[in-house]
């Protein structure tokens, strides 16, 4: 049981990160590597105007949301739109960017590890099995993002623009439709998605500089795993590397440490047999 | 007119002469200072004590003079070196190579992470400066000394090698089975392993499961995640499924304080004790919000009488530094240890001041220092011991103050002010209702 809460925990919250690159992959065309150090300044905005400042818990997380987005889309506008043709370029600079952050908060808040306080502290008993109040949250918020997400995309113009543009940039264009404005808003969606689950998340964690790394590698083989593009591909993906990781934790916990390389070791697995991944797609086939 | 121009001219310069030779003679007796560099990731708890601990040390000895070094008293420069070794290992040997190129350091103190000390201790050899480790603990540090006396001379370890740590590790941890043992009327107790994957970790792991059950445990897993964790919720499930009522974890990353955060809230029914090397500061109090009440940590010296110099230096760093010292500012030591060899040898030759180190009896904050001779397992490590450098093991309670746990009767060593190890109240309320 614990097996198998443990691993809708993890599995939600790592879908909601992938989602969001997803996203960003699927309309912008662009592997944005810099996405999980907008999770990374999230988590200090949050601790600045939380811990430090002392504002209200919301407040802080709202304005960490805004800030941090922002942030995600100057970035985006600046640095990487203009380049977005050139997909091995757009790679290296957004490392590049991503290990800028990481350094820029280094030197203003050195590598101690910082604590954000929880929305709700205290746990449950599920089962038998202790869950923080806060993991419970951040289930619940992610899910009604990822539930909100799909209405959004499925439902309203300019979720059907993104999901148009993933189809055929090409078609998107002739129709009226601009390219460029969509991608700039599956690129604020991808990063806000980001950053929603970072103030979630960051109260069950440390915030520290080098916090985005292991998500970046995660979420990178979960969307190859579900297929690059693919929004419920990378849903399924999620869980299935977030069971992985806790079925290590559980069956093999001499080698908790390669968790992380094990759930890698199913992706590579499944891409031997499947190598467009679970629900890859040509790119003149629907994506979304 | 001419007259009073000479007049000038030869004045300027019988004061000129006076001025040079009074400068001369001041810069004669202090002379050219003892450039002392601190190998440390100064951007990290441990890497910080490091350098303040050889701050105050130094700061004292300038105060007082400097280091007589053949009649003539010399201050101590010291060079900060921020190695990055927590994240590099590469970087760390850059920089111990440019502290000795660039910088043209005479000595090195410090290191922090077992598998950059390693890397950096070659380089440093090479160029046959005296270096003082003080944090990194890997043993193999010394046994190359025993290995190859010539080359690793002049390398010192002034605080316990892992495998020493490890035994202070098991006698705390026989501590807490007896006192959880009473306290839950328990014949074993059940102990879970939690240690993150680091190379000093790996002997300590093993010393615990070789010994578990001569001590009254019965283990029940190793666990042994990354030190860049971020989140051990699962493992802290999986431990609970088990029945542990023991926690023991080696930690020193992030690691460390996710998980007594993730413990104290889930109030995990099991006692955390062990290593993490950040469960000293006052950082890691508030790093857990508070939820580092009842764990455990070891480190060189606490507030306690260890010797007459412990509590003075502990008050003095928290007044200046307003916080706790870590077992890293044990670099205080280093600096008057290194200032005697000096003074001993009267110079600053490499191959002399080691001849005098090996000499070393000193009473420090840390205890009695003497380095093991070379015949020994591990030449040129302090001496582990009753009477010597013993460590101790730390306990946050309720409120965030730290209070000093072992040894408690240990060899027939108790320091002054210090008490028994205390059961987290949930555990003993969570495993009396069960019975």
């Amino acid at each position: 049981m614990q097996f198998i809460i443990s691993g809708i925990l993890v599995g939600t919250a790592y879908a909601v990160l992938a989602i969001g690159f997803c996203l960003i992959w699927g309309a912008a065309r662009i592997v944005y590597l810099t996405y999980t150090a907008f999770y990374m300044l999230t988590a200090y905005f949050f601790y600045v105007l939380c811990t430090l400042i002392g504002l209200n818990i919301f407040l802080a997380a709202l304005l960490s949301i805004i800030i941090s987005t922002l942030i995600g889309i100057a970035t985006y506008r600046l640095c990487i739109e203009r380049i977005r043709g050139h997909e091995t370029i757009v790679i290296l600079v957004s490392i590049a960017l991503a290990f800028f952050f990481e350094e820029g908060i280094r030197s203003i808040f050195g590598s101690l590890f910082r604590r954000v306080p929880p929305f709700i502290s205290g746990y449950q008993e599920l089962l038998g099995v202790r869950v923080l109040n806060q993991y419970i949250l951040a289930f619940g918020v992610n899910l009604a993002l990822i539930i909100g997400l799909w209405l959004f995309l499925s439902k309203s113009k300019i979720g059907l623009a993104i999901r148009a543009t993933s189809q055929d940039r090409e078609i998107v264009s002739l129709m009226g439709i601009s390219e460029k404005k969509v991608s700039a808003v599956a690129v604020t969606l991808g990063i806000g998605l980001g950053t929603v689950s970072s103030v979630m998340v960051a109260p069950i964690y440390v915030v520290e500089p080098a916090m985005w790394v292991p998500p970046i590698a995660m979420v990178l083989a979960i969307v190859v795993l579900g297929g690059l593009g693919s929004l419920k591909g990378s849903l399924i993906a999620a869980y299935i590397l977030g069971f992985s990781e806790c079925a290590v934790v559980s069956y093999l916990p001499i080698g908790t440490f390669v968790k992380g390389a094990v759930a890698l070791l199913v992706m590579i697995v499944i891409l031997f047999l499947r190598p467009e991944g679970m629900f890859g797609v040509n790119f003149e086939e629907e994506r979304l | 007119m001419t007259k009073r121009i000479v007049m000038i001219v030869v004045s300027l310069w019988v004061f000129s002469l006076i001025t040079i030779g009074l400068t001369g003679e001041a810069k004669s007796q202090t002379g050219k200072s003892i450039k002392i560099g601190v190998l440390s990731p100064m951007k990290f708890i441990d890497g910080f004590n490091l350098w303040r601990g050889a701050e105050m040390a130094s700061d004292e000895i300038n105060k007082a003079g400097g280091v007589r070094v053949a009649g003539v008293k010399k201050p101590i420069e010291l060079i900060k070196i921020d190695t990055n070794e927590e994240l590099s290992v590469t970087d760390a040997v850059m920089a111990a190579e440019k502290s000795i190129t660039v910088d043209k350091v005479d000595f090195l103190i410090g290191m922090r992470r077992s598998e950059a000390a390693l890397a950096m201790q070659e380089i440093v050899m090479k160029y046959k400066k005296v270096l003082i480790g003080v944090g990194a603990l890997h043993p193999q540090q010394c046994t190359r000394v025993a290995e190859d006396y010539n080359k690793y001379k002049y390398y010192f370890l002034i605080a316990p090698n892992s495998a020493n740590v490890g035994k202070v590790l098991l006698y705390h941890l026989e501590d807490v089975s007896k006192r959880v043992r009473e306290e839950l009327a328990l014949e074993k107790a059940k102990l879970a392993i939690l240690a993150e994957k680091i190379i000093w970790a790996d002997p300590v792991v093993k010393a615990v499961e070789t010994n578990a059950a001569r001590i009254g445990f019965e283990v029940v897993g190793v666990w042994r995640p990354s030190s860049m964790g971020t989140d051990v919720t699962a493992e802290l499930s999986a431990i609970k499924a088990t029945g542990a009522h023991v926690i023991f974890q080696v930690a020193s990353g992030p690691m460390g304080i996710t998980l007594a955060k993730q413990w104290g809230e889930l109030r995990i029914p099991a006692t955390l004790v062990g290593g993490s090397s950040e469960a000293i500061s006052r950082h890691y109090w508030e790093a857990t919000g508070g939820y580092g009440a009842y764990t455990t940590a070891m480190t060189s010296f606490l507030r306690v009488k260890i010797t007459d110099k412990t509590i003075p230096f502990w008050d003095a760093y928290v007044k200046r530094y307003n916080d706790f010292p870590t077992n890293t500012a044990g670099t205080y030591d280093a600096i008057y240890v290194l200032k005697e060899g000096i003074e001993r040898a009267g110079t600053i030759d490499s191959d002399a001041v080691v001849s005098e180190l090996e000499k070393t009896d000193y009473v420090g904050i840390t205890g009695r220092i003497k380095f093991y001779a070379r015949d020994h397992a591990f030449p040129h490590n302090v001496v582990f011991g009753p009477g010597f450098i013993t460590w101790v093991v730390s306990q946050f309670s309720e409120g965030g103050k730290i209070g000093c746990i072992w040894p408690h009767g240990w060899e027939g060593v108790t320091y002054e002010g210090s008490e028994g190890y205390k059961i987290p109240p949930w555990v003993v309320e969570y495993w009396k209702k069960r019975k």
